[in-house]
């Protein structure tokens, strides 16, 4: 260490230059207002739309603070500039969609919304006379519940073979391959592999629930498995050791051990499993089929849920459209508030389980 | 109770790579027996050969023979979890569970097993494992906040306590104390030869005056060439290997002289 600074003293090693030109703290608000004054001056003047505006606006700020910093503090500078106020566009761009979704979805749902909406079901309603949504929201979360029971189990285990015993088998090897298949499947092939499946115990035209519930878990095992995998990879071979150690046999290691550990995360993967199934029309469409009425059963005839009554009041309205438009709008919005519930609930879940570190 | 161990030929592989080569030796019931040698020779390979634990890892296996109490441990018809309630070990690295608390990773090896206590016969093994492990009086008072939240240190002497806690016939220490400051090391230093009354005790030891003060024989393994296995080259009372060794390696790494 000491001999290299022996051999090149570099001859600035005297002067330590830490002080230069830098610009305010406020220069990304300046330019920005400056931007957004050039993007509507050279709007209206060329006559182009709010978008028009939005677009250059966004371009002559990126320009702009780029080449003040450029000029200002230098080249490292005004790179650390352009490609943060790259990532910033690239981030607006993606919010634009999800803001105008949910200001569609909100503007539009709300009126829809009243005590009626979530205790009426459709039965023998003509017109705009009241009805609701609640024979599909006992469809939605009975059919969800349903493909949560079998998938949870079946995706945990399946996890638990991969990472725990199989490790190097090849089985292991091939279940993960069939896994990755699985999470591709289109749902509405989901759907007809349910529709077979009933029709060869029930004969065809099949409707019921539960063949729902064996579609949306056909579309959630391989997610949970994923989720379920990855958390049981994170928890630490000392631990397992550790258990191993005090003679504590390997079934109990995983039971007692492994799981509790890495809970929280499989839990968090469970929600958003379901988050992402919840809203599945087209395998729902075919096997569970639509109806007007409430139907706790799930083991019988049609059942209504969210996705599909959307689709129907918004395709097939009958006369007038207006109050069932209305009320495919109140589903979703419904529909995405309860995603967004199980999204929310899944942090929360997180929080409260994951293993405590401090004191 | 305690028991002695005479290992016999024992050639450890991780997959192909042969770790440690030929050894052979008989532990000595209630003795404590402590292994040093240069680092990546095969001690820990050794230790966690003598409970099964070894053959955790993946492609890990064992040529040769390790008898217990007339029992051979790579018998086909011996059970490892039983071999590992009656041998316990502390790892090189503290690994508390994460998910309990102080008084529970104490108990862990209780629990886990599923053995059924009365509260007051829990309460007395926790203050007794971790007084013996010399952490009762740090963390009396908070027995049941997360045992992660403790020091390096003090996790190292709380997987102590859980080790001492199911009072294993022997018990293996694999380093046990180099994260620990002089204090602490004395301590478990004296619990070691409170120990020795009943228990077998191997610990494995980068320093070299704690393998003298604690060790009644002490092993000295090293690698044969760089890139070679690891080997026992001696095996002897401590008093001889640290006054009078038979090879002169064990004397030139001892005296510092090394490599
Ligand atoms: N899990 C493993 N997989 C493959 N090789 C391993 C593994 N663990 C250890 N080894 C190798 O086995 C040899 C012995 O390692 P070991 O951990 O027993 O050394 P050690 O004597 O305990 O060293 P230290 O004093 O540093 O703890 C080393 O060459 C090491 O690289
Ligand atoms: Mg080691």
């Amino acid at each position: 260490m000491s001999q290299t600074l022996e051999k090149k003293p570099a001859p600035s090693r005297d002067a330590m230059p830490l002080s230069g030109p830098r610009m305010p703290g406020s220069a990304p608000y300046l330019v920005a207002a400056a931007a957004l004054a050039v993007g509507v001056g050279l709007g209206m003047i060329l006559g182009g739309g709010l978008i028009a505006m939005a677009i250059l606006a966004g371009l002559t700020f990126i320009v702009g603070i780029t080449v003040w910093a450029w000029a200002l503090e230098g080249r490292r500078s005004g790179v650390d500039r352009l490609v943060m106020s790259v990532v910033w566009a690239a981030f607006a761009v993606a919010l634009v969609p999800l803001a105008s979704l949910v200001w569609t979805v909100l503007s539009n749902g709300i009126p829809a919304l009243s005590a009626e909406f979530f205790t009426y079901s459709m039965r023998g309603v003509i017109g705009d006379e009241p009805g609701g949504i609640y024979h599909a929201l006992i469809g939605t979360l009975l059919i969800t519940l349903g493909a949560t029971v079998i998938s949870v189990p079946v995706g945990i285990m399946t996890a638990i073979y991969i990472v725990e015993y199989g490790r190097t088998a090849r089985l292991a090897k091939a279940i993960t391959f069939l896994v990755d298949v699985m999470t591709g499947i289109p749902s509405i092939v989901a759907g007809l592999f349910a529709y077979a499946l009933f029709v060869l115990i029930f004969g065809p035209g099949v409707r019921l629930g539960f063949g729902g519930s064996v579609a949306l878990s056909l579309l959630m095992i391989p997610v949970v498995v994923r989720a379920t995998e990855e958390m049981l990879k994170l928890v630490p071979d000392e631990l397992r050791e550790a258990s191993y150690a005090l003679g504590v046999p390997k079934w109990r290691t995983i039971v007692k051990v492994v799981l509790p550990t890495s809970l929280s995360g499989i839990l968090t993967g469970v929600t958003l499993a379901i988050a992402r199934v919840i809203g599945e029309t087209a395998p729902l469409l075919i096997i569970a089929g639509s109806t007007d009425s409430v139907n706790f059963n799930l083991f019988a005839d049609r059942m209504q849920t969210l996705p599909v009554f959307i689709y129907y009041a918004y395709t097939q309205p009958g006369v007038p459209p207006d109050p069932s438009i209305e009320r495919a709008w109140g589903a979703a919005l419904v529909l995405i508030a309860i995603v967004m519930l199980l999204n929310l609930l899944a942090r929360v879940v997180g929080k409260v389980f994951a293993p405590k570190t401090g004191r | 109770m305690a028991k002695s161990i005479d290992v016999s030929d024992l050639n450890i592989y991780y997959g192909d790579f042969l770790a440690v080569q030929g050894v052979n030796m008989t532990i000595k019931a209630r003795s404590v027996t402590a292994f040093i040698g240069p680092s990546g020779c095969g001690k820990s390979t050794f230790l966690r050969s003598l409970n099964r634990m070894h053959e955790v890892i993946p492609g890990a296996r064992v040529e040769g023979k390790v008898v217990v109490d007339g029992q051979s441990l790579y018998d086909p018809s011996i059970d490892p979890v039983a071999v590992r309630r009656q041998i316990g070990m502390v790892f090189q690295r503290p690994n508390p569970f994460p998910t309990m608390s102080i008084y529970d990773n104490v108990l862990a090896g209780n629990r886990l097993n599923s053995r059924r206590m009365k509260k007051s016969e829990a309460d007395s093994i926790v203050e007794r494992s971790l007084k013996g492990a010399n952490l009762w009086n740090e963390v009396k008072d908070r027995l049941n906040k997360p045992g992660m939240g403790l020091s390096g240190g003090q996790q190292q002497r709380l997987c102590i306590a859980r080790a001492i806690a199911v009072e294993p016939q022997v018990l293996l220490m694999d380093e046990p104390c180099s994260a620990l400051d002089p204090i602490s090391t004395s301590a478990i230093e004296d619990l070691i030869h409170e120990l020795k009354s009943d228990y077998t005790i191997v610990i494995v030891t980068h320093n070299m005056q704690q393998a003298a003060r604690v060790s009644d024989e002490t092993g000295f393994f090293n690698l044969k060439a760089t890139g070679q296995p690891g080997q026992l080259v001696e095996f002897n009372p401590t008093k001889k290997v640290f006054s009078n060794p038979d090879e002169p390696a064990t004397e030139a790494y001892i005296s510092g002289r090394f490599g």
